[in-house]
């Protein structure tokens, strides 16, 4: 039997907003097993970024309790889930989100520097010659193209060789050309370093690519879709 | 046809309301503000040194005569122009209590009056008696009336008796309010009072004594003060006469409170040039997030100068809101605490809206504002279409385009020409213009290269996340570090130049003068007296040096037969008398820098010897004819050379010396200075005292104590000023942090995705607002001595040292300053989730 990397039991997402209180997801129960792709689609608004939030603990389930690696995300405290996703986890968004101040090097060092690995940069360096950008190393982000901008996104996801990989419509912000680019390096990434990934996308083609695809709608999973995969 | 366009755009912007613009109005508003509340209470004061100018003055009009009374002739004119004439004489004594060798001493400047005084006004006495009863005295003694604090320092209250020159006074009570107090300006004795008729037969008022005669006059309904004037000048033009009238009552005060005012609107401004830092970057944010809408425009096909148009309409109508604020707020203030200022004012003032501070104030504010956003606004013109889906500002150049810099250039010089024209004082002015813009350019420099040495320092601090993240941080892409630098710098270099110059003009006083100034000054020397005296001091083996001179009091009336007021316009050596010796050779350590001295005996046309410094100040040269006009005769006489004169050691300094014969036969007495032991000095005192009673001392450590005491008011004073600027800088701060909060929040959003503790985030945070507040708290001393000694050695002509203490305070106070703003607004970042803050961005 695979192990299960990810395990999430009736977990619902209620938020604030000016309009008063939104339930985003309601009852999602799931697992995810080691080396598994799993595609997380579904129509704007249905709540899968939310749910790949929680997975990677940068959003706090409502109720029920989210595991990762056999240790329950639900009871950790700010810190720890930040150790933890510094220990285990990769995370890859559709706007990139590098911290402007940072060139490319030190965007991709900076997890490697957390986890107080003693040759970060060169490191880091190898990620970025992995994901074609070997000389865009002292660039800063604004410096940059969206697609080139991913790439090191990518690189600095994959550095700590992560055990689960979560992508965040990866190619959302991405033209054609580089979507596809940005793709392949994910894919190759992950069957490189023999990643978990989820990855959240509103294109068909791309969750064919993944092991295993989840729908979801209106914040739960469409069983329906689910049954008709099976 | 570009203009209407732009001003429809405009306004269409402007209803998206005036959120990231707080700071902006704020920095304006509080600058125009400063400078308005500083006006206001200037104009105050003015207003009711003007309104009150008769009280002041004691009377409508005044004549007043050096060393002498008016003749019969003089008087008889005075009462035929006036409804009623009061003859006050005033001059320095020696208040002696008790007998012999525990007699106290006191130096007292003495107003001896008539009957008719005060002719305006109330005196107020305590106890609570009418002056005339306690000038009356006892049957026995006269009567006087003390100033409280002399009384307070003689150990006397009222009953006890005391002696001026040999002459026995009952006093009969303390002085509460004097009506005409504020018009004799700084003077270095507490008042006495007695009758002039009481004075006879003490020597006090002998020819040749120095004293002062005011012969105030309530004048008939309807007279022409200018009229009148001019007749008395006319009238009695080579008798040394001197005129005033109660449209300047209280002139001293009047020239303290205009200098004092300009400049402290002088420290306002650099305040609104903080506060500018903070302006221009609000513009710049505001620019930046504006640019996509910008470049939409551009696509649309609108010109440059339409995009300029709009925004410069924009920036220029919440200008005119900070500046209106500011000046409400400005002649509000003064208005509201009103009763508390005018308790702490030794003068009366009169509150109320003044417009003419106000009208300046709203100038500065308008180049100000015109100043610091031209730049900013400049780089709308960098601004393609292109660039819609890029950070346009990233790569805009340093420069803006070259006419962007001449406007620039212009409205500086628009600004300094017209600081010049409000404060008067070309001078100060030009330093403070120089010194803010070499502060802004040392702190611009110090930004780059602390950015510069942050961005090369982050490979030094791999392995070291929090480090790196905060050198990243400064030396990175945004603009906050420049900022920060700059306006809190230049806050904390202002308030550094103060501290350096305060401490080392303090320590020229009260520390290095000491040293070299004599004991005591003992004027009014009888010259029967000089040989006894001289004998006394000579033969004292505590006794260093003794220098002496002849010493008469004269007003310089003429300048080449021009009135001297039009050759020399204010300058010192011709307001109001001054003193003049004769020599016959040329005394020891006099050096002539031009010129010839006299031959000895020289008995030929009268000729002077002038202070170089002071004839260089009025544009005299040797040749010119200078008329002094001593007791009532005028002196004309050939300048033959320049003399350098050294006021700065408090020794004997006299701007004229004449040739012997040209002065001697006038009655006049003698100065003498005394270098004493200072473990003997009272003793000395004692001894000169005893011997001649007519004799006045002056001591010099009591002039150095009041003149630190006056020096902590002005010092005083100039620091709130100087507070107002750091306020300003400290709220360009936060409007940085707060315009920052948002990347931070976001950056630890990452970061904390990517695995950092809050801690560590919030020791990069912290790391980077310490080393931003540190630098800029470092600049800030480099700046600050090198103003402090630039105005000390060029301006102050005072030895430079600096004081350490008052530096690392600033270095403490910017660091704790920058490190507190950013401790605040770490608060949220930390706090925020880090999905719903990156799904904000999505």
């Amino acid at each position: 039997m695979p192990d299960t990397v990810l395990t999430l039991k009736d977990v619902t997402l209620s938020l604030r907003s000016n309009a008063g209180l939104v339930e985003i997801l309601h009852g999602i129960s799931l697992d995810v097993t080691k080396g598994e792709t799993l595609g997380l689609i579904g129509p704007s608004g249905s709540g899968k970024s939310s749910l790949l939030m929680i997975m990677g603990g940068l959003e706090r389930a409502t109720s029920g309790t989210v595991s990762a690696l056999g240790r329950d995300l639900t009871a950790m405290d700010e810190d720890a889930l930040a150790q933890f996703r510094r220990d285990h986890m990769g995370v890859v968004f559709q706007s990139f989100h590098l911290i402007p101040t940072m060139t490319a090097l030190e965007n991709v060092a900076t997890p490697l520097e957390l986890a107080g690995v003693d040759d970060a940069f060169d490191r880091a360096a190898e990620e970025l010659k992995a994901v074609g950008l070997a000389s865009r190393a002292d660039h800063y982000p604004s410096q940059m193209s969206g697609g080139e901008q991913q790439r090191v996104a990518l690189a600095r996801a994959s550095a700590p060789r992560p055990e689960i990989l979560l992508a965040d419509e990866p190619t959302g912000n991405l033209d054609g050309t580089n979507g596809e680019a940005i793709m392949d390096l994910l894919f190759g990434l992950r069957d490189r370093h023999g990643a978990t990934l989820v990855m959240v996308t509103h294109s068909r083609e791309l969750a064919d690519k993944c092991d295993r695809v989840i729908r979801l709608t209106d914040g739960a999973i469409d069983q329906a879709a689910l049954q008709a995969a099976e | 046809m570009s203009l209407k366009t732009a001003a429809k755009f405009a306004r269409r912007e402007l209803r998206g309301g005036i959120k990231g613009f707080r700071i902006f109005l704020a920095c304006l508003t509080l600058g125009v503000a400063a400078i308005a509340g500083v006006g206001s209470v200037k104009s105050a004061i003015q207003a009711g040194l003007s309104d009150q100018g008769a009280v002041l003055l004691g009377g409508d009009a005044e004549a007043q005569f050096t060393y002498r009374f008016a003749t019969e002739e003089e008087r008889a004119w005075l009462e035929s122009q006036s409804t009623a004439l009061s003859e006050v004489t005033d001059f320095r004594s020696m208040v002696v209590v008790g007998e012999g060798d525990t007699a106290e001493r006191g130096l007292t400047q003495v107003k001896s009056v008539d009957n008719a005084y005060p002719l305006l006004g109330d005196m107020v006495l305590s106890p609570d008696i009418p002056l005339s009863q306690a000038l009356d005295g006892t049957d026995a003694l006269p009567g006087a009336v003390m100033a409280p604090l002399l009384a307070d320092r003689l150990g006397i209250a009222p009953g006890d008796t005391f002696k001026l020159a040999d002459k026995q006074f009952h006093l009969s009570a303390v002085i509460e309010t004097e009506p005409d107090d504020t018009g004799g300006g700084f003077s270095l004795g507490p008042r006495t009072m007695v009758r002039t008729t009481d004075l006879l037969g003490t020597g006090l008022l002998e020819p040749g004594t120095l004293f002062e005669t005011e012969y105030r006059m309530l004048l008939p309904e309807g007279t022409d003060l200018d009229v009148i004037k001019a007749e008395a000048e006319d009238r009695y033009r080579d008798t040394g006469i001197r005129w005033r009238d109660s449209r300047n009552g209280a002139p001293g005060a009047a020239r303290f409170v205009d200098r004092m005012g300009a400049f402290l609107v002088l420290v306002g401004l650099s305040g609104l040039a903080v506060g500018g830092i903070g302006v221009s970057a609000a513009v710049r944010a505001y620019l930046s997030r504006k640019t996509s809408v910008i470049a939409t425009l551009r696509t649309l096909g609108a010109s440059r100068a339409t995009i300029f148009q709009t925004y410069f309409l924009q920036i220029g109508a919440l200008s005119l809101v900070g500046i209106v604020l500011g000046l409400i707020l400005g002649a509000l203030i003064p208005v509201v605490f009103a009763p508390l200022i005018t308790a702490s004012l030794p003068v009366p003032a009169m509150f109320g809206i003044h417009p003419a501070p106000l009208f300046e104030a709203a100038i500065y504010g308008v180049l100000a504002a015109l100043l610091f956003t031209l730049w900013p606004l400049a780089r709308t013109d960098e601004v393609r279409a292109a660039t819609l889906f890029r950070d346009a500002m990233a790569g805009a150049s340093l420069l803006p385009a070259p006419r962007y810099i001449v406007a620039t250039g212009i409205l500086l010089a628009i600004l300094v020409g017209t600081a010049i024209l409000f404060s008067g004082d070309a001078l100060i002015t030009l330093w403070t213009a120089g010194g803010l813009l070499g502060a802004l350019i040392i702190l611009a420099l110090a930004a780059t290269l602390i950015r510069y040495v942050a961005r090369k320092s982050v490979k030094a601090m791999r392995g070291r996340p929090a480090w790196r993240w905060a050198m990243g941080s400064i030396g990175g892409p945004r603009e906050e570090a420049a900022s920060v630098v700059l306006s809190l710098g230049l806050g904390l270099t202002v308030l550094a130049a103060i501290g350096q110059i305060d401490g080392n003009l303090r320590s020229a006083i009260n520390r290095d003068l000491p040293d070299v100034a004599p004991s005591y000054f003992f004027v009014d020397i009888q010259k029967d007296q000089m040989d006894d005296y001289l004998a006394i001091l000579n033969a004292d083996s505590a006794v260093s040096r003794i220098e002496s001179a002849p010493m008469l009091r004269g007003v310089v009336t003429e300048i080449n037969g021009i009135p001297a007021t039009e050759v020399a316009g204010d300058h010192w050596v011709i307001r109001g008398d001054r003193g003049v010796t004769y020599a016959n050779e040329l005394p020891d350590n006099t050096d002539i820098v031009a010129g010839e001295w006299w031959p000895v005996y020289y008995t030929g046309d009268p000729q002077v010897s002038f202070a170089a410094e002071e004839a260089a100040e009025i544009g005299l040269e040797l040749g010119d004819k200078i008329t002094v006009n001593i007791l009532g005769r005028d002196i004309t006489a050939t300048i033959t050379s320049f003399r350098e004169v050294d006021f700065s050691n408090a020794g004997m300094g006299f701007v004229m010396t004449l040739n012997a014969n040209a002065l001697q036969a006038a009655p006049h007495t003698f100065i003498s200075t005394v270098y004493a032991d200072p473990a003997e000095e009272a003793r000395v005192l004692r001894e000169v005292a005893s011997a001649f009673p007519n004799i006045t001392a002056i001591s010099v450590r009591d002039a150095i104590d009041r003149v630190s005491v006056l020096l902590d008011g002005v010092a005083g004073a100039v620091r709130w000023g100087a507070a107002a600027t750091l306020f300003t800088g400290f709220l360009v701060l936060i409007g940085a942090a707060a315009a920052g909060e948002q990347a931070r929040t976001y950056e630890a959003a990452i970061l904390k995705t990517l695995g950092a503790s809050r801690k560590r985030i919030l020791l990069s945070f912290t790391l980077r607002s310490a080393l931003l507040g540190a630098a800029a708290g470092a600049v800030a001393i480099v700046a600050g001595i090198l103003g402090g000694w630039a105005v000390s050695t060029f301006l102050m002509d005072t030895s430079f040292a600096v004081v350490w203490p008052s530096a690392f305070g600033i270095v403490l106070g910017g660091l704790l300053t920058t490190l507190l703003a950013g401790l605040f607004f770490a608060w949220r970042p930390l706090a925020a989730r880090p999905a719903q803050v990156l799904r904000a961005r999505e």
